[in-house]
């Protein structure tokens, strides 16, 4: 790529919160028509940069520049007027109104007397959704819509101006591939109009496929700026952490010990049907499947979420009657849960007390709390996870996205369940952090738990798990082991074209 | 998303800024009139917060846990009545867990229509208000209930009498703001009602019984109003039926004023405690500048609302913010 004037540059950024130097004299910038990718470890600080930019958050030093003028940017509205627009972590979508006044929000057609051009705001709204090769419409209410396409709501926000740059903070953490070809698609079309895109993101193989250049954050310092083209993942990957990954899967060979859960017939309603499958203590048994399978909602009816309406739970093979999460927990089972915004975290507790939650009823010395025990265990999983935080008093909301969900990990490891069923674990997480809790998924097998992967992300599950069970539309289509799996007959399974079922 | 915060000695007032709105009134008045600040005169105010705080002390736990209960002021004159009644018909030793059994019935009531029917609280407790209301009056045939022998009862030891020339309403509303607090801070439970108001799904997923905590806070509320319709009671020894009409919302407003938020989760029982007493000398020092009692009303309000505006305010770290 020539060198051309940045759309936008950001100089020294400074930020600091309560005990965190989030950002450290970080400086950035971003031509018309490139992608480039922001990345760094959990906690780096790439969101609190992107909230600089946005408006969001005050930069304490530092400088933005929007095509070489200096600008103070002081809210998101007057960001997005300037035309940075950006597409959040965390969705922030208000479920109860319809798909067409979320892209709107605050930006309505009007008519006279201020009345709401419905009209204008249903048209307007279905040529953003045409843009962005949904199935949904206008009308529809955002509260109905699955999560992926939510993000694609959150996106079809940006578009409501002609942006200079838009900033996308991982906008495939919970996107099938199919929507992920969309979006890339989408931001293709935004590069070829000539606007910069900033674009953050854990997954190596997005990030070679569609971007420019990467700039690497690390502690809150900028650590340079590679060309994709001329660069490999191990650098940038060095960059970031300062080493080189190990993604040898660790094979210490363990035995296998009886049945710890079973599942016989199990079907809800129309969400899933038929369904048998075992896992063993010491077993990872992965379940793989596009969005809409049935996987999470499985995990759910086993952990008292749901009620089925069929089948039998065996846990050890005595059948168990699970009617509520206490009584899950209570028979040695623990779900980490998909959404940890909704299911996994309370935002406005510390960080600790998020983690002991579950158990907080046994961590009592008399009538209290034991401020000792408690610690312990936030002290034991928060170095056995790597979450950076200035402490546990610090308020879970104020974490990075992928440590949050490393509280979420650790709160439900620290019960020391017999069957661990984790959804989407990785969703959100770094590198060097994923390959981690691969790891400690591998060890905790290997330690005798009984391990459910839910994973849309094929390396993943093809990586951590000992057998694979592969859904299609609420059936089981085929069970790999290890050793039969390959990707093409994953794929095959995922999509139903095979449908015999081979047990 | 919050907006800028400021950082150090800003952080530290962003999360007093109740405490310091507190201080700068007390500053205010105390200047406007020297004895605003005699050692007499805060114990009287105190004492007479002191009715209103045990029952906010309840509300906390039920706005922590998610909900409202504009029921407290309706459901204390209902405790006050009956404790009164009782007390001629069986004596004070029985009527006291009597009138404590029945009220405390009534918050179960409402708990189970809230946490288990999962009924909408605002509507279960204003239509709690009324309906209680009609109680006290079918149990007083409307008529104001006095104790027949005023001096000869030692049931007004609750109201009027001092222990270590401390009055005992001020000690009962102490140690209730200590034990309370305790549950709050320190027992599991009391993290459960965090949890449940902060983020009730996530609760769930956690194996929080959700219907039964809030069932609780109803409980915890109920038993608060039954102490405070027994302070009243024994301090006048006498009541209309409407004693406790109005008090639900300066009870809310103190749990407010305390910083709690309505959305639940956040909050704690100190807070509310300075929001009672800021409520208090609010009054008090009016009263003292020589304000007329029905201005008072509105003055009260405007600076209620002046206290939450400069603790939202020193939260974001600017008075005014343009962004939702
Ligand atoms: N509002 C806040 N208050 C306090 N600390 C914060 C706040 N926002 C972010 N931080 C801290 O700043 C640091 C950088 O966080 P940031 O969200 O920018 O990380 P990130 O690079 O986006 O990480 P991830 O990949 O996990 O999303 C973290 O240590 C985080 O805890
Ligand atoms: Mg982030």
């Amino acid at each position: 790529m020539t060198e051309q004037t940045p759309i936008l540059r950001l100089e020294g950024i400074v930020k600091t919160f309560p005990g965190v130097r989030a950002l450290d004299g970080v400086s950035f910038d971003v031509r018309p028509g490139e992608v480039h990718a922001l990345m760094g470890e959990n906690g780096a600080g790439k969101s609190t940069l992107m909230k600089v930019l946005g408006g969001i958050h005050a930069p304490n030093e530092g400088q933005i520049f929007i095509a070489e003028e200096p600008t103070i940017m002081t809210s998101p509205i007057q960001a997005k007027a300037k035309g940075v627009v950006f597409i959040h972590q965390e969705l922030s979508l208000a479920g109860e109104l319809s798909v067409a006044e979320n892209i709107f929000l605050g930006e309505l057609p009007r008519k006279s007397f201020g009345r709401v051009d419905w009209a204008k705001l249903y048209t307007d709204t279905d040529k953003i959704l045409k843009t962005l090769n949904v199935s949904f419409n206008a009308r529809t209410r955002v509260g109905d819509l699955s999560i992926a396409n939510q993000q694609m709501v959150e996106i079809g926000r940006a578009l409501t101006v002609d942006p200079r740059a838009v900033i996308f903070d991982e906008p495939t953490a919970s996107l099938t591939d199919a929507e992920k070809v969309v979006l890339f698609d989408v931001i293709a079309d935004l590069q070829a109009r000539g606007v910069g895109i900033i674009y953050i993101s854990h997954r190596m193989e997005e990030i070679f496929k569609i971007t420019d250049r990467i700039s690497v954050l690390r502690d809150g310092q900028y650590r340079g700026t590679l060309n994709t083209a001329e660069t490999n993942e191990d650098a940038v990957t060095q960059l970031m952490i300062g080493r080189s990954l190990d993604l040898s899967r660790n094979e210490s060979s363990h035995d296998m010990g009886d049945v710890a859960l079973e599942v016989r017939g199990l079907s809800c309603g129309s969400l899933f049907n038929d369904v048998s499958f075992a896992v063993r203590k010491g077993e990872v048994l992965g379940f793989y499947g596009l969005v809409g399978a049935g996987r999470t909602e499985i995990a759910e009816t086993i952990f008292g979420l749901r009620t089925p309406s069929a089948g039998q739970i065996l846990l050890n093979g005595q059948e168990v009657r699970i009617t509520s999460p206490i009584d899950a927990i209570r028979l040695g089972i623990s779900l980490v849960p998909e959404d940890r915004k909704d299911q996994g975290l309370v935002l406005g507790m510390n960080c600790r007390d998020n983690m002991t939650l579950p158990q907080i009823g046994d961590l009592t010395t008399g009538p209290f709390v034991s401020n000792g025990a408690e610690v312990a265990i936030f002290d034991q999983y928060r170095d056995k996870l790597d979450i950076r935080t200035p402490g546990w008093r610090q308020t879970v909301g104020n974490l990075s996205g992928g440590n949050q969900q490393k509280i979420v990990i650790g709160k439900w490891l620290s019960m020391r369940p017999e069957v661990l069923i984790v959804d989407e674990p990785t969703r959100g997480i770094d590198v060097g952090s994923k390959s981690e809790i691969h790891n400690l998924i591998r060890e905790l097998a290997a330690q005798g738990y009984a391990v459910i992967v839910i994973s849309s992300e094929m390396p993943e599950v093809l990586h951590v798990s000992d057998r694979i069970v592969a859904m299609f539309s609420g059936a089981v289509m085929r069970t790999f082991t290890a050793e039969e799996v390959t990707e093409d007959n994953l794929v095959q399974a995922i999509s139903g074209i095979t449908p015999q079922k081979v047990a | 998303m919050t907006g800028p915060t400021k950082q150090g000695v800003g952080n530290f007032l962003a999360k007093q800024g109740i405490l310091i709105a507190f201080v700068i009134f007390m500053i205010g008045f105390a200047l406007a009139n020297q004895r605003f600040i005699a050692m007499d005169n805060i114990f009287g105010v105190v004492r007479s917060s002191a009715i209103l705080g045990v029952m906010a002390l309840g509300v906390t736990f039920v706005v922590i846990g998610g909900n409202l209960d504009l029921s407290v002021g309706s459901m204390m004159s209902f405790s006050t009545i009956v404790v009164l009644d009782l007390h001629d018909k069986v004596g004070p030793a029985l009527a006291i867990p009597m009138m404590f059994a029945l009220t405390l019935l009534l918050g179960a009531f409402i708990g189970f229509l809230v946490g288990y029917l999962k009924l909408n609280s605002l509507i279960v407790t204003l239509g709690m208000l009324s309906a209680i209301h009609g109680l006290t009056l079918t149990w007083s045939g409307g008529k104001n209930m006095d104790i027949a022998d005023k001096s000869g009862t030692w049931f007004s030891f609750f109201g009027q009498d001092r222990i270590m020339g401390i009055p005992v309403p001020i000690l009962i509303f102490a140690l209730l703001a200590v034990i309370l607090s305790m549950v709050l801070s320190k027992t599991p439970f009391g993290r459960k009602v965090y949890a449940v108001g902060g983020n009730g799904q996530a609760a769930t997923f956690s194996g929080i019984p959700r219907a039964r905590i809030v069932f609780m806070t109803y409980l915890v509320s109920a038993f608060c109003v039954a102490t405070a319709g027994l302070l009243q009671a024994s301090r006048s020894l006498g009541s209309q039926n409407t004693v406790g009409q109005g008090m639900e919302l300066e009870v809310l407003a103190a749990v407010i004023l305390g910083g709690a938020s309505l959305l639940g989760g956040s909050g704690t029982v100190f807070k509310t405690v300075i929001g009672v007493l800021i409520l208090g000398f609010i009054q008090n020092g009016l009263l003292l500048v020589g304000l007329d009692f029905y201005v008072q009303y509105m003055v009260t309000w405007a600076i209620i609302i002046l206290a939450v505006w400069l603790d939202v305010a020193a939260k974001r770290g600017r008075l005014w913010s343009p962004i939702a």
